[in-house]
C-alpha cells in the first residue's frame, strides 16, 4: 500500500507531463505557424499557412484539455492553487486562444481574410505569451500556506525573468512552426522557412542561456536543486546536449534537410522538457508542495488510471492516422 | 454598484455569462452529428448524390459551430480552477476525473476524427471516412454524457462523503450514476438532437418558401420531421421525469419553480400556477393565475401530492435561491417552447400523411415552412432556460447541500475577475455577431452541387504518394 501510495502519483506525474509535452509540440507550431503568418507577405503564402494546419489544429489542441482535466483529477490542489495563483496569465492565455480559434474558422468564411488572417497571429502571439508568464511563474515558485492554498499577490508571476522566459517560448514556437512549414511546403516559401528557422534556433538558443544562468542566480529552490549531488551531473550534461544539438539543428537547415530539423527542434524540446521537469520534480507547486501533498486519493487514480490509461494509446494511434491521411506537402494554386 | 467589488458576485457572473454563450454552439454540435450520420449513411445506401450534397452542406455550418464550441469550452475547463479554487480542491477526487474522461473519451475523439470527416472524403475510402463521422457523433454524446454527468453530481452528490469539506469517494460507480444523472442525460441528450432538428428543418424551409432547390431541402425537411415525430414528445416525457426528481431531491428548486411560498402538505389537492409575479420583498406573489387542482397531475400523475411540497418561506432567504422570478419563468419558458415544437410538429405530420410534403406539393405550405423557421432559434432559447432553472435554482449552493456557492470561490482580487468579465462580454459579442452574419452567409451561398463525388473522377486516387491539398480548398 505504502509504495502505492507513492508510485501513483509518480505515474500520474509522467501522464501529465507526456500530455503537456504533446501540447507543447503539436500546437507549439500551431502557435508558432500563428505568429509567423503576421510576417506573411500575401495572401496566397498565408492562405498556404493556414491549409498546413486546417486538419490537425483541433486535435492538437485539445491536448492541453486533456492536460486541464487530467491535471483537475489527478492532483486537485495543484489544479486549483496553480490556476488561482496565475489567473492573469491563464487569462491571457485563454483569450489568444478563443480569438486564434475563432479567427480561424471565421477567415474561412470571410472576404476580408487580412482581418481575420491579423487576428489569428495576434491571438496565437498573445496565448503563447500567456503560456510562457504561466511557466515562469510556476518555476519561480507560488507562495502558498501550510495546506498549499495560494496566499500571494496576483501579479506574484511578473518580471523581466517571465518576460524572457515568454519571449523564448515565442522564439521557440517559431522554431518548431518553421520547420513544420519546411516539411509541409515547397518553393520559396520553404526558402523562406529555412531563413526564419535559422534565426528562432539562434535567438532561443540566446534565451535559453539566458534563463539558464539567471534562474538559478535568483532561485534559491534551484540553486539548491542544481548542485545538489547527483542532480549536478545531469544537470551540466543538459547544456551541452543542447548545445550540440542546436548545432545539428542549423547544420541540417544549412543543407537543406527537410524532414531532420523538425526532428531536431522536437528532440530540443524534450531536453529542456526534462530539464524543467527534474528541476521542479517532486514538487508540483515549487517550492513546496510535492505531487504526494497534492495528488487525490489512491484509488481515484487508479480509478482514473484504468479509464485514461488504456486510452492513451488509442488516442495516440488515431492521431497518428490523421497525420498519415494527409501526409504530404501543400501546393499553391 | 456594490457588485462591482464583490468578487463572489463577478466569479458567478462571469461563470453563468461563460456558460451561457458555451451553450449555444455545442447544442448544434452534438444533435447535427447524428443527422451527418444519417445522411451519410443514407448515401452509403441509396448513391443517391443528394444525400452527399447534404453532408457536405450542413458540415459547414457544423465546422463553424465547432471552431466557437471548442473556443468557447476552454475557458470554461480552466474557470473551475481559476475562479472556483476551494470548490475544485474539495470536489477533484471525483469531478475532476469526470472531467478528465471527457477530455480524453470524448473531445479527443472529436476531434481526432473532425479532420477526417471535414477533408478527408477523397483521402480515404467511403467506410473509413464513415467511421470518421460516427466517430465524430460518439465523441461530442460523449462529452454530453460526462458533462452531464458532473453537473448532475453537483445536484445530487452521492457516492461518498464529505470529511472535513473535501469529497472522499466510496464508490465511483454509485458517483457517476448519482440520482439524476440517467434522466438529466438523457433530457440534455434530446434537447441538443430537438434543437439541431428544429435549426436543421427551419433552414431547409427557408430555402424551400425561397424556391431554391426545394426537391433538395425537401429531403433534410423529411428527415428531420421523422426524427421530430419520434422524440418531441419524448422530450416533454423525460422533462417530466427531470421535474419529478428535482420534486423528490431538490426541495428548494421545486419551490422557486413553482414559486410556491407556502407549504402544501401530502395527500392534498393543489393548484397550479400558471403565471404570477413572486415578490421575493414580501414573500408572496403579487398576483398569479393558477389551474385548479392540476399541480398533483402535472408532478406526477396523481390527484393529490405523495409528498409535501414545501414552501419558499421554510427557509431562510439566505439557504434559498434567489431571483425566483427568474427560475419561475425559465421554468415557463422551456416547458412552453416543448409544447409549441410539438405543435408544429403534429400539423407537418398530418399534413405529411396527406401527401401534401411531397416534392411538388412542399412549396404550397407557405405557413408551414414559416412556422418552421420561426422554431430555428426556440430549441435555444429553451436549451438556455433550462439550464437558468437547474443553474440558479441549485443556488445558494454548488454542490447541493453540501458546498455552499459563497465558499466555493477564489480568493482573487475584484478588479481582476471585473477586468477578465469586461473582456468576455465584449469579446464574445463580437463572436455571437459575427458568427450569425458568417452563418448566414453560408446558408444564403446555399449547397455546392458541383463538388467531386468521391471515388469518381480517378484523377484524385484514394491513396497518393506526396498527397497534395490547394490552399483554402476546404472544399465543404
Ligand atoms: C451538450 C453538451 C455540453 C455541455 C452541457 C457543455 N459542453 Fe463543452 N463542449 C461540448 C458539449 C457540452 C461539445 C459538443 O463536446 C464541444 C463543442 C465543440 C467541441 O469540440 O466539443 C464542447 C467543447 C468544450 C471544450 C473544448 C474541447 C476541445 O478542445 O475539444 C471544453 C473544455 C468544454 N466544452 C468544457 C465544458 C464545461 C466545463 C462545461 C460546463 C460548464 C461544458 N463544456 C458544457
Ligand atoms: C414540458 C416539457 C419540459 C419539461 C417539463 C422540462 C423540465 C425540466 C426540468 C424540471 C429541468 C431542471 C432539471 C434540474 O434542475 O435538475 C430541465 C432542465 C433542462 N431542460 Fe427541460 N423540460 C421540458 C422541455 C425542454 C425542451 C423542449 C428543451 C430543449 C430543447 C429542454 C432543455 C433543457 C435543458 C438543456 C436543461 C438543463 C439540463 C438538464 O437538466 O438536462 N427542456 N427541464
Ligand atoms: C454541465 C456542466 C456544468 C457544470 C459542471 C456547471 C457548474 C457550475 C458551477 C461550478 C457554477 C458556479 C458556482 C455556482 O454559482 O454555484 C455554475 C453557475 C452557473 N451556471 Fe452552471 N454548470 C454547467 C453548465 C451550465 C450551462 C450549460 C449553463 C447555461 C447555459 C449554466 C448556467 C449557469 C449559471 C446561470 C450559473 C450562475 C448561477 C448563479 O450564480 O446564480 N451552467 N455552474
Amino acid at each position: 500500500m505504502e509504495s502505492l501510495n507513492y508510485l501513483l502519483p509518480l505515474v500520474w506525474f509522467a501522464i501529465l507531463a507526456l500530455f503537456l509535452f504533446m501540447y507543447v509540440m503539436l500546437d507549439g507550431f500551431d502557435l508558432g505557424v500563428g505568429i509567423l503568418s503576421l510576417t506573411s507577405s500575401s495572401e496566397e503564402r498565408r492562405s498556404v499557412l493556414m491549409t498546413s494546419l486546417s486538419n490537425v489544429w483541433d486535435a492538437n489542441a485539445t491536448w492541453l484539455i486533456l492536460m486541464g482535466g487530467s491535471l483537475f483529477g489527478s492532483f486537485p490542489l495543484a489544479y486549483s492553487t496553480i490556476l488561482n495563483a496565475l489567473y492573469i496569465p491563464i487569462m491571457i492565455m485563454i483569450l489568444g486562444l478563443v480569438v486564434r480559434t475563432v479567427s480561424f474558422e471565421f477567415r474561412e468564411n470571410s472576404r476580408r481574410k487580412l482581418f481575420w488572417n491579423l487576428a489569428f497571429g495576434i491571438g496565437s502571439f498573445v496565448a503563447t505569451l500567456g503560456q510562457g508568464f504561466a511557466l515562469a511563474g510556476v518555476i519561480e515558485g507560488i507562495h502558498v500556506d501550510a495546506s498549499g492554498h495560494f496566499i500571494g499577490s496576483t501579479w506574484d508571476w511578473f518580471n523581466w525573468r517571465s518576460v524572457v522566459v515568454a519571449l523564448t517560448l515565442i522564439q521557440g514556437y517559431v522554431l518548431i512552426g518553421s520547420c513544420y512549414l519546411i516539411m509541409k511546403t515547397t518553393g520559396s516559401l520553404q526558402e523562406t522557412h529555412y531563413k526564419t528557422a535559422k534565426i528562432a534556433a539562434i535567438t532561443t538558443l540566446i534565451g535559453a542561456i539566458a534563463i539558464t544562468t539567471v534562474t538559478p542566480i535568483f532561485s534559491i529552490f534551484a540553486r539548491n536543486r542544481l548542485f545538489d549531488k547527483p542532480f549536478i551531473y545531469v544537470f551540466s550534461a543538459i547544456p551541452i546536449l543542447g548545445v550540440i544539438l542546436v548545432i545539428l539543428l542549423l547544420r541540417s537547415l544549412a543543407k537543406k534537410r527537410e524532414v531532420t530539423p523538425f526532428i531536431y527542434t522536437i528532440l530540443i524540446f524534450l531536453l529542456t522538457f526534462v530539464g524543467l521537469a527534474l528541476v521542479v520534480f517532486p514538487y508540483i507547486i515549487p517550492p513546496s508542495v510535492t505531487i504526494f501533498d497534492a495528488a487525490a486519493s489512491p484509488s481515484s487514480l487508479v480509478f482514473m488510471l484504468t479509464f485514461i490509461g488504456f486510452l492513451i494509446p488509442i488516442m495516440l494511434f488515431y492521431n497518428v492516422y490523421n497525420y498519415f491521411v494527409f501526409r504530404g506537402k501543400i501546393t499553391g494554386n | 454598484m456594490d457588485f462591482l467589488s464583490d468578487t463572489l458576485i463577478l466569479s458567478r457572473m462571469q461563470f453563468a455569462f461563460t456558460a451561457i454563450f458555451h451553450m449555444l454552439w455545442p447544442v448544434l454540435t452534438t444533435g447535427m452529428a447524428i443527422y451527418l450520420v444519417i445522411v451519410e449513411g443514407l448515401w452509403l445506401k441509396t448513391k443517391n448524390p443528394d444525400y452527399y450534397h447534404h453532408a457536405r452542406f450542413w458540415s459547414k455550418l457544423y465546422v463553424l459551430n465547432f471552431g466557437i464550441g471548442v473556443a468557447s469550452g476552454s475557458p470554461m475547463a480552466f474557470q473551475f480552477g481559476t475562479n472556483w479554487a476551494p470548490f475544485s480542491e474539495s470536489v477533484g477526487d471525483f469531478f475532476g476525473s469526470v472531467l478528465g474522461f471527457e477530455a480524453t473519451m470524448a473531445f479527443m475523439l472529436e476531434a481526432g476524427f473532425l479532420g477526417i470527416m471535414l477533408f478527408g472524403w477523397q483521402r480515404v475510402n467511403p467506410t473509413i471516412h464513415y467511421i470518421a463521422t460516427i466517430c465524430v457523433a460518439v465523441g461530442a454524446n460523449l462529452s454530453t454524457f460526462w458533462i452531464l454527468t458532473a453537473n448532475s453530481w453537483l445536484q445530487t452528490p452521492a457516492g461518498g462523503d464529505f470529511v472535513d469539506g473535501k469529497f472522499i469517494v466510496k464508490d465511483y460507480f454509485a458517483a457517476i450514476a448519482n440520482p439524476f444523472m440517467l434522466k438529466s442525460v438523457s433530457h440534455m441528450f434530446l434537447a441538443t438532437l430537438e434543437t439541431s432538428l428544429f435549426v436543421i428543418g427551419g433552414i431547409s424551409a427557408w430555402y424551400i418558401l425561397k424556391k431554391r432547390h426545394q426537391a433538395f431541402f425537401a429531403k433534410s425537411f423529411k428527415i428531420v420531421l421523422a426524427v421530430a415525430i419520434a422524440i418531441t414528445p419524448l422530450q416533454i416525457f423525460v422533462g417530466h421525469l427531470s421535474a419529478e426528481q428535482v420534486y423528490h431531491h431538490q426541495p428548494t428548486k421545486l419551490a422557486a419553480m413553482e414559486a410556491q411560498w407556502e407549504t402544501i402538505p401530502a395527500g392534498e389537492k393543489a393548484d397550479w400556477s400558471l403565471l404570477a409575479f413572486p415578490d421575493e420583498k414580501t414573500e408572496n406573489n403579487k398576483w398569479e393565475i393558477t389551474i385548479p387542482n392540476a399541480f398533483p397531475y402535472i408532478l406526477e400523475f396523481k390527484s393529490r401530492l405523495s409528498e409535501p411540497v414545501l414552501g419558499l418561506k421554510e427557509w431562510t432567504p439566505e439557504n434559498r435561491p434567489r431571483m425566483v422570478g427568474l427560475i419561475y419563468y425559465s421554468f415557463r419558458l422551456m416547458s412552453g417552447i416543448a409544447f409549441v415544437l410539438v405543435g408544429v410538429m403534429l400539423v407537418s405530420a398530418i399534413q405529411w400523411l396527406r401527401g401534401k410534403l411531397s416534392e411538388e406539393n412542399i412549396i404550397q405550405q407557405k405557413w408551414l415552412m414559416i412556422s418552421w423557421m420561426w422554431c430555428a432559434p426556440l430549441g435555444y432559447l429553451a436549451v438556455e432556460s433550462g439550464w437558468i432553472v437547474r443553474c440558479v435554482g441549485r443556488q445558494p449552493w454548488t454542490v447541493y447541500g453540501e458546498i455552499r456557492t459563497a465558499d466555493a470561490v477564489s480568493n482573487l482580487p475584484a478588479g481582476d475577475v471585473l477586468t477578465s468579465l469586461t473582456i468576455f462580454i465584449c469579446l464574445y459579442t463580437v463572436l455571437f455577431f459575427s458568427a450569425l452574419y458568417f452563418g448566414s452567409r453560408i446558408i444564403a451561398k446555399g449547397p455546392k452541387f458541383d463538388l467531386p463525388l468521391p471515388g469518381d473522377d480517378k484523377d484524385l486516387p484514394v491513396e497518393v504518394d506526396s498527397a497534395q491539398h490547394i490552399p483554402d480548398s476546404r472544399p465543404i
